[in-house]
């Protein structure tokens, strides 16, 4: 009887010593963000600080509470910007009303140019519902850094530039959780559904 | 709902139906050559087109002139562990028996130093030259920035 106690208490004590282990080593952690290197960080984990279309300053805790739609990309982007604004502009009207609840936001990856009376004038051509972000370019850095986006200036001839940029769509649950990526070249049918996911 | 249907339906066959012309070119069909509406002059224009080869002879799309851009160049839109980018392209092949599609995502051709801005509704001439089948010049219909392609009834999309 007092062995099987002995037992007991004996591996009580060592799981709780594990946990306590494990909860000290989150707690350690928790202000570091490389959950994962691959995979875009939480939106409540994120520190970015942009200026909307409207000039309206936005940080990603004005996003907390609402499903949100992001991706990268600039206005002097003749092909893949607007095919994937064209894309999710189509996206939202087969969801309908369901995608008032949404936050969708172009971020730039090209400051220099897309300042908010740009991205404004630029986002007038799609969905309404779709907000643009630029900002300074540490903040753009960081954002990018945060979603695991790459970005790069590429020169073309005459002192013009264009900008290699990761062109997928990143979904996010409301509470800020990193739902899924629609890929540029993904299949259209399995887009609508993954945003549905995030509505849910 | 039928009085507001009809003028919207034939508002949409006007501004569409343009992108549909066929030029033929030998054993080559060009056709759906279209554009996006840009704003103002300073950004790069697209131009897309479908190209289809009939004959048994490979041929290429070495080269397109506008008199819409300083600076029209073929490019080719890539994306390699997610990242978009847009290397210019020397050549597209049109293989014998094939068609190739300039169309978003992929090949297009890149307008750089626009005359002007340009407006859906638009027309302009382009040049095509292919590597043996020599040059040929096609109308460009300018589509909103939206659009996806023209509608045509034969389009093969």
């Amino acid at each position: 009887m007092l062995g099987r106690r002995a037992v007991i208490l004996g591996l009580g004590g060592a799981i709780g010593a594990v946990a306590f282990m494990l909860g000290l080593g989150a707690w350690r952690t928790r202000n570091q963000p490389a959950l994962n290197a691959v995979l875009p960080m939480p939106l409540s984990m994120m520190g970015w600080q942009m200026t909307d279309q409207r000039g309206q300053s936005v940080r990603p805790a004005d996003w907390s509470g609402r499903p949100v739609i992001a991706f990268f990309g600039f206005t002097w982007c003749p092909d893949v910007c607007p095919t994937t604004l064209s894309d999710i502009s189509g996206w939202l009207e087969e969801l309908g009303p369901d995608a008032d609840r949404l936050t969708v936001a172009l971020i730039s990856v090209d400051p220099d140019r897309d300042s908010p009376q740009v991205l404004g004038e630029y986002l007038a051509n799609f969905d309404p519902r779709i907000i643009g972000l630029t900002g300074a370019p540490d903040q753009i850095a960081r954002a990018a850094a945060e979603f695991r986006v790459t970005y790069r200036k590429v020169p073309r001839d005459g002192g013009d530039y264009t900008m290699d940029h990761t062109a997928g769509v990143f979904l996010f649950y409301a509470d800020g959780r990193f739902a899924s990526i629609i890929d540029f070249h993904e299949d259209r049918r399995f887009a609508v559904p993954k945003i549905q996911r995030i509505l849910k | 709902m039928k009085p507001l249907i009809m003028p919207f339906a034939l508002i949409l066959a006007a501004t569409t139906a343009q992108a549909c012309e066929t030029v033929t070119l030998g054993d080559l069909t060009i056709e759906h050559a279209w554009s996006k509406a840009t704003i103002g002059a300073d950004r790069p224009a697209v131009f897309y087109v479908e190209i289809s080869n009939r004959g048994a002879t490979d041929d290429a799309l070495v080269g397109i002139s506008t008199p819409a851009a300083g600076m029209p160049m073929l490019h080719e839109t890539v994306v390699k562990d997610g990242v978009a980018s847009m290397p210019h392209s020397m050549t597209i092949p049109v293989p014998a028996g094939q068609a190739v599609q300039l169309a978003p995502g992929g090949y297009h051709g890149m307008l750089m130093g626009l005359s002007a801005a340009l407006k859906a509704g638009d027309r302009f001439p382009m040049t095509l030259t292919f590597e043996k089948a020599g040059k040929v010049t096609v109308n460009v219909d300018v589509l909103p920035l939206r659009a996806e392609g023209p509608d045509c009834l034969d389009a093969g999309q």
